[in-house]
């Protein structure tokens, strides 16, 4: 290994934590749990940044909408069509981004 | 129905400000909407603004905008995993007016811009989704939005709405609104002593440093970046979401790859995660944008792809702020003639074709493609840093090979083709001559 062994990486709940969201009381993201159970590929849940998506024993997928980046990937990445239904959030919500 | 502005402009990003500025000061009443709580409070560069249209618009933003650093050393380097070589530029000339490009928190930055357009006379909202448009015979109206009683009747709406822009689909500008032309970036920014960043990036003063990388990204079609703000480094990558998707990889963790590069790892050591975000980018160039306008309506910079991502260039920020002011231009055209501004569409379409925006845009429209090929993505940065081991390698008591001798082995070793080799080079030619 010649990687730089000084390297320490933050868990994933630590690097959530660097961000700031004022969660809206309403999802904007909604999913088709029985499209996902017919999805081959379940892209959304390795691609989302904030990986808000998990995978369910089921096949099914489980998500939630309070920490998300609001970039979009998951719905353009979605393999059944109209299985993820993706807004913006309500005005004033959502993440708060300050050094963008 | 009577107009509760003559134009509103939705997203106060850099298009949507500049356009309200240029629009307000022409005496066109203006509401600026924007969704987040303040402007800027949703966005992520990759670190550069290139702020030579602010020099007209704005002539004293040297002195008023919020800056972090002045760019004066930009790298593009190339890496394997265990090498890199750099062509590293460095012009002090950059760090004194006008300034080449200059790093700033998007927060503050995209804020200030619409600070200057409310001076102006324009009406910012924030906290206010726009959620549709409204039309009348094929002609846009107005928009919806998600306040109480929030629908807004105007003669003109600028859509500035960003990367994902649901009004200029709605509007059925966008034939070819895919993901195949899209990015992931993924963001963190590191707080570190301004005397150690400046002692790491050789920089003294304000003078800042941006770094893009190529080969960083193992199989995913992507890039790197690192730049410089005052008291932290932001280090991205962008990646293509098809190839993202299909790795299975996580980005952050091809981003931790990417910052554990030897030539990466000790710029960010010790520095400490402040914000970590993450955005889309339209990398498609101008094959991927759309229609530019109908009646009534005009779309500026993100929701018009209106991005730069060729590999030596990437800039953004620059493209929104020039369509926007061109957009407010287009409106006065149009404000004279019997239709009034549902014409601006058209004006519109014909003066951006005479700016840098589309120039750039269209001169460059093959350069997507061959930055994400795979010979420049896979190949050229092993081959690249082979050939610099291989030259600087003093292998005594061998004589030195030449040159040629010398990339033609490399070539052999890695099952590079002639052919391959010469195909990409031309491909490269032909994009940046």
């Amino acid at each position: 290994m010649t990687r730089h062994e000084a390297f320490d990486e933050l868990d994933f709940e630590d690097r959530m934590a660097t961000a700031t969201f004022d969660v809206a009381p309403d999802a904007h993201i909604v999913v088709d749990g029985d499209a996902c159970e017919g999805c081959t590929t379940k892209a959304c849940v390795t691609v989302c940044p904030a990986s808000l998506f998990v995978e369910l024993s089921s096949g099914g997928v489980l998500f939630n909408y309070e920490q998300c980046f609001e970039c979009g990937s998951c719905y353009l990445v979605c393999n059944e069509a109209g299985a993820i239904s993706w807004r913006y959030p309500e005005g004033g919500k959502g993440v708060i981004i300050r050094r963008g | 129905m009577t107009s509760d502005f003559e134009v509103v402009v939705v997203g106060a990003g850099p298009a949507g400000s500049i356009a309200a500025l240029q629009l307000a000061r022409a005496g066109f009443s203006t509401c600026l909407v924007e969704r987040g709580p303040f402007p800027g409070s949703k966005n992520v560069y990759g670190g550069v603004i290139y702020p030579r249209v602010l020099d007209d618009l704005l002539p004293a933003w040297r002195d008023d905008a919020p800056i972090q650093r002045v760019v004066t050393r930009r790298s593009t380097m190339l890496l394997t995993e265990t090498q890199s070589v750099s062509l590293d530029v460095r012009v002090q000339a950059w760090g004194a007016p006008p300034y080449n490009g200059v790093t700033a928190f998007r927060g503050e930055f995209d804020q200030w811009l619409a600070d200057e357009a409310v001076a102006a006379g324009a009406t910012l909202v924030t906290s206010t989704t726009a959620t549709g448009l409204q039309l009348d015979a094929g002609r846009v109206v107005g928009v919806s939005t998600d306040r109480p009683d929030g629908d807004l009747a105007c003669a003109l709406v600028v859509a500035c709405d960003g990367v994902n822009s649901f009004l200029a689909r709605e509007a059925g500008l966008y034939p070819s609104f895919s993901r195949h032309h899209m990015t992931l970036g993924v963001k963190e920014v590191l707080a570190l002593d301004r005397r150690e960043l400046e002692s790491r990036f050789n920089l003294t003063g304000r003078e800042g440093c941006d770094i893009e990388m190529l080969g960083a990204t193992g199989e995913i079609t992507g890039g790197g970046f690192l730049y410089t703000n005052l008291e932290s480094l932001a280090v991205g990558c962008v990646l293509k979401l098809d190839d993202l998707a299909a790795s299975k990889r996580r980005p952050e963790e091809v981003l931790a790859e990417l910052k554990s590069h030897p030539s990466i790892a000790p710029l960010v050591a010790g520095a400490e995660l402040v914000e970590y975000a993450a955005h889309l980018i339209p990398e498609g160039g101008y094959d991927a944008m759309p229609t530019l306008g109908k009646p009534g309506m005009v779309v500026a910079g993100d929701a018009a792809s209106m991005t730069l991502a060729a590999g030596v260039w990437l800039e953004g920020v620059n493209y929104a702020m020039a369509a926007g002011a061109t957009a407010a231009a287009a409106a006065v055209l149009a404000r004279a003639e019997p239709g009034g501004l549902a014409g601006t569409h058209r004006h519109y379409t014909r003066l951006l074709k005479a700016t840098f925006v589309q120039q750039d845009h269209k001169r460059l429209r093959r350069a997507p493609a061959v930055v994400f090929s795979d010979f420049v993505q896979r190949v050229q940065p092993g081959l690249v840093c082979d050939v610099a081991e291989s030259f600087f390698t003093v292998a005594n008591p061998e004589a030195k090979p030449g040159l040629l001798r010398t990339i033609r082995r490399v070539m052999r070793a890695r099952g590079i083709t002639v052919f391959a080799a010469l195909r990409s080079a031309v491909a490269t030619m032909r994009v940046f001559r």
